[in-house]
């Protein structure tokens, strides 16, 4: 015996017939709705575009003022860009190669300082007094329009 | 004439509608104490439709390098709305479709589905769990973190214990003699387009075989049926059994979603190619019983070493049980008895050595 | 013939024999220039040939004494090596003789102004001879210090030298003899990892130094310290070594009250926060050496949490026991320190589990290396023996962590917003199973047996 062969649709009441298949469609149509849903703003990119583990939006032009650093964030760790008297940018690596402090940029002195152990650093990243035993990682600086970007050399 | 009707007119002249929906109307699916088993071909479908879709979303954003399939991975699970939601569908998904797969096949072999004339259906479906396995472990290594490092490292070391061929299997899959950069990019381009290829040629085939010779009833039943024929009862395939198929799969999806938010697929910590082995490393849940047998096997077995008798052991067992139809071509129609017995050794020993990997050893 | 077109034939054919004969001539005269020119380039261009030193002359010292057994013998790949060699101060410079004579009686011969080694006691003059002399060293090296003998003779070794004592360093003790490198040489025995070795040469040396009576430990005491490690180990040249502290050509060992400033050259804020603690008082009056009364001076470890405080191991309880005000301070300062070690892990596991939950706490995580950074200066300003001191950098912490922790709490909290969104679709789910159940039912509720 095959089932579904004898089902005559005219036997059931039409109410409920047409209950059941309002209940089905806007079941289906609300399940499908919230599937595609988060498909469709999956499929949209994200504004934080991803540029790669490698390359970072610093900062924009006009943001710092000559003899200025600010920190931004390269990945999970911190980083310094700084934009020196005579117009040059340069960034950083911002974690001291002592005991891993934040470095700052001191305008009075000119140079990258930690303020842990009073460790310093030349803009370039040597590290020219106190404990540090290594210099800073220095990031190649890329200039796009407004924007300022700090690149990670792949060979590093 | 209306408009659908105006469709299907044109379709017919040219693909023979008609006569193809006659056939749908037509597929029946035999109902007895052994029917729910049928739903697993089904669902294992339907689960490699889902890691499909999941997958080439998850194409859209992941990048397979080493610098950067990690940090893709963690921008499609922290970024991308929703992204944590399709991964973790992804890997769930593989996992439940690895799952069904097994289960499918020891059905279809408990049940006897295998015998004639459905011997090329066996073989191709056989073919089909082992591409699903390829497709798990070559799509482990893509997050590439340390887990998956070192499970790939394992997995790929035991292709070299295969006598003669070994070491050229071993530099073939890794793309060099060990696992780095190069082992990504070609287990990427396996599971993106060399395994999908051959699984939809396979699937295809499978499918189109399971049509020709409709659904096997199991020889118990078989023998009922015989017996008295007003017992047999049949389902429409279409919509009722469609309808309950279609159920388990929303159920499926469910279950899914709900481990998606529950359990999201971690991230793991990025891969070192130069650390050491973390402790615990371990295959996925699929391969452990391999694992676990090996870990069994004594150093040295005769004159042989253990690890290579295991792996041969195993080619040989997987051998033979894709070879199955040949083996059990009992005219009666009954199947050899010591065959499901072997098929029960094969279950509790594959449970049992994964439990015991699980539980006992660490 | 016409005589005109003839005449303009044969000027034509003349001009083309003369121009011929031209490029001939240019041709022979230029290659004639281009040979001069190409063999000049060899005489013009100044070859690079080896100054010509007297070394490399004729040196009868060498051929005989490096032939000769210690202590004799010189060894002339050692010596050619050398700074004064290859500055032309050979054998004569210092010793006189005639090097260009086979003969040892002549070349040795007072006449020819042989002076011999100079005796241990001599030496010191011996090479200040010309190392003290400015205007001559100038020739060689204008930055180059020319104070060394000057800085001897207030050092320990100096003193006891002009009292007649010769088992005291003198310049080749350290610097050696006919091997002599610049300082900046790493084969130099004075190179800066290489200093303690050439100090404990003598110092280490309990025998040689058991008419000081010092001790003799400080070598191997240093070898074990995190100075010895950062300099020899990881070649960090910033680091101090013996003459770091006690001075090279003026060795003396700081005395008591001015360790803290030799110290200090470094450690800038420990030793501020010293000068300005209770403790510099303390420590004055009752004279302990400042530093070094915690800290030891040669054998000195990386400090940790547990050197500050009250239990067992920590250095406080050298001086101060239960009841002082001082004790109560040191197990206040080291409760704190531990507290927010604490705390920072405590953060830090959070985010983690968020992270792994597919949260983004990256700036989070960043905040939180500010904690990180307050606790590193609390380390520094227990120096200052104050609890308020410490309180600042500890409070300014604990405010950091705080904030990261309720925003790691956050973050696993949007993790479960998820989890509402998966109720709403599971009740559509539901919905959707419900109907596809009645709609089975209904279809299949046609008459069956």
């Amino acid at each position: 015996m095959v089932l579904g062969m004898n089902t005559r649709a005219s036997d059931r009441s039409p109410n409920r017939r047409s209950f059941l298949e309002l209940f089905l469609g806007t079941g289906i149509v609300a399940s499908l709705i919230s599937f595609i849903y988060p498909v469709l703003r999956y499929i949209i990119p994200p504004k934080q575009a991803e540029l790669g583990a490698n390359l970072v939006l610093a900062g924009h032009v006009g943001e710092l003022k000559p003899n200025s650093g600010k920190i931004f964030r390269f990945g999970s760790r911190p980083a310094l860009l700084v934009l020196t008297a005579d117009g040059k940018y340069h960034a950083l690596s911002a974690v001291c190669t002592h005991l891993g402090c934040t470095v700052q940029y001191r305008p009075d002195l000119h140079l990258v300082w930690c303020p842990c152990h009073n460790g310093k650093y030349s803009v370039d990243g040597a590290n020219i007094s106190g404990p540090p035993p290594r210099p800073l990682q220095e990031f190649e600086v890329i200039l796009k329009g407004n924007d300022i970007y700090a690149q990670r050399s792949q060979n590093s | 004439m209306s408009a659908p009707a105006k469709i299907r007119n044109w379709l017919d002249e040219r693909f023979g509608w008609d006569q193809l929906m006659a056939f749908v109307r037509h597929k029946t699916v035999p109902t007895h104490r052994f029917s729910y088993f049928y739903f697993l071909g089904g669902m294992t479908l339907f689960l490699f439709g889902l890691q499909v879709v999941t997958g080439i979303l998850l194409l859209m954003y992941y990048r397979p390098t080493p610098d950067g399939a990690f940090e893709s991975v963690q921008y499609i699970m922290t970024q991308v709305p929703f992204g944590w939601l399709i991964r973790s569908i992804h890997s769930w998904g593989a996992n439940a479709m690895i799952l069904t797969a097994i289960a499918h096949m020891f059905s279809v072999f408990f049940l006897k589905s295998y015998r004639k004339p459905r011997e090329l259906t066996w073989l191709s479906g056989m073919i089909l769990l082992f591409l699903v396995l390829a497709f798990g472990f070559s799509g482990y290594l893509l997050p590439w973190n340390m887990l998956s490092l070192f499970a790939t490292k394992v997995g790929t070391n035991m292709a070299a214990q295969v006598p003669l061929l070994g070491h050229w299997i071993l530099v073939f899959l890794r793309g060099g003699p060990d696992v780095t950069g190069a082992t990504l990019t070609r287990f990427f381009g396996f599971h993106v387009a060399v395994l999908p290829g051959l699984a939809t040629l396979l699937i295809g085939l499978h499918l189109l075989l399971v049509q020709r010779f409709g659904m096997s009833v199991p020889p118990t039943v078989e023998a009922e049926w015989k017996v008295d024929p007003s017992k047999v009862q049949e389902l429409r395939f279409f919509p009722n059994f469609f309808l309950r198929e279609l159920m388990a799969w929303y159920i499926a999806l469910a279950a899914l979603g709900a481990l998606a938010a529950f359990r999201p697929w971690e991230l793991g910590q990025k891969a070192d190619l130069f650390a050491s082995a973390p402790a615990g490393i371990r295959p996925e849940w699929y391969f452990m019983f391999m694992f676990q047998t090996l870990r069994f096997l004594p150093a040295k077995v005769g004159p042989f070493a253990g690890d290579l008798v295991g792996v041969l052991g195993f080619g040989a067992a997987a051998l033979v049980w894709t070879c199955l139809p040949f083996f059990d071509n009992d005219k009666r129609g009954r199947g050899k008895r010591w065959i499901a017995g072997a098929g029960v050794f094969a279950l509790t020993y594959f449970v049992g050595a994964t439990a015991y990997a699980y539980l006992v050893a660490r | 013939m016409n005589t005109k077109r003839h005449r303009e034939w044969m000027k034509s054919r003349a001009e083309v024999r003369l121009a011929a004969h031209n490029r001939e001539w240019m041709s022979k005269a230029g290659a004639f220039w281009f040979a001069l020119l190409f063999c000049s380039f060899f005489f013009l261009v100044p070859a690079r040939l080896p100054a010509q030193t007297e070394a490399q002359q004729k040196n009868s010292c060498l051929t005989c004494h490096s032939q000769l057994d210690a202590p004799l013998h010189v060894d002339t790949q050692t010596f050619a090596e050398s700074i004064h060699a290859q500055k032309g101060i050979t054998c004569v410079t210092c010793h006189g003789g005639n090097s260009s004579s086979d003969d040892p009686t002549e070349a040795m011969s007072a006449a020819a102004g042989f002076k011999g080694a100079p005796q241990r006691k001599q030496v010191p003059t011996f090479c200040a001879s010309c190392h003290a002399n400015a205007a001559y060293m100038r020739n060689f090296n204008p930055s180059l210090r020319t104070d060394q003998y000057s800085q001897y003779l207030t050092s320990v070794h100096g003193h006891l030298l002009a009292k007649g004592d010769t088992h005291v360093a003198v310049c080749v003790d350290c610097h050696g003899i006919h091997d002599i490198l610049p300082p900046d040489d790493p084969r130099s025995s004075v190179y800066p990892t290489n200093v303690a070795e050439t100090c404990g040469k003598c110092h280490a040396n309990a025998a040689y130094m058991k008419v000081y009576k010092i001790p003799t430990n400080q070598l191997t005491l240093y070898n074990t310290s995190v100075h010895h490690a950062e300099l020899v180990g990881k070649g960090d040249l910033s680091a101090p070594t013996c003459s770091t502290c006690h001075g090279s050509h003026g060795a003396a060992p700081p005395g008591v009250k001015s360790v803290v400033n030799v110290c200090a050259t470094c450690h800038v804020f420990q030793a501020q926060l010293f000068d300005a603690s209770p403790h510099h008082d303390a420590f004055s009056s009752l004279g302990l050496p400042g530093c070094v009364t915690c800290h030891s001076n040669h054998g000195i470890q990386a400090p940790s949490d547990a050197f500050i405080g009250v239990r067992k191991g920590a250095v406080c309880l050298k001086c101060h026991s239960a009841g002082e005000p001082g004790y109560d301070a040191a197990a206040k300062i080291h409760t704190e320190l531990t507290n927010l070690d604490a705390s920072v892990t405590h953060s830090r596991d959070i985010l983690s589990r968020a992270e792994q939950a597919g949260v983004e706490v990256g700036q989070i995580q960043m905040d939180l290396d500010q904690a990180r950074d307050d606790l590193t200066k609390a380390r520094v300003s227990i120096h200052s023996a104050d609890l308020k001191v410490v309180d600042q950098n500890i409070e300014a912490g604990l405010k950091v962590t705080r904030a990261t922790y309720k925003a790691g709490q956050a973050a696993l909290a949007q993790a479960s917003y998820r989890r509402k969104g998966l109720f709403i679709s599971l009740g559509i789910t539901l919905l959707v199973l419900l109907s596809l159940a009645l709609l089975i039912r209904k279809l299949e509720s046609g008459p069956h047996f």
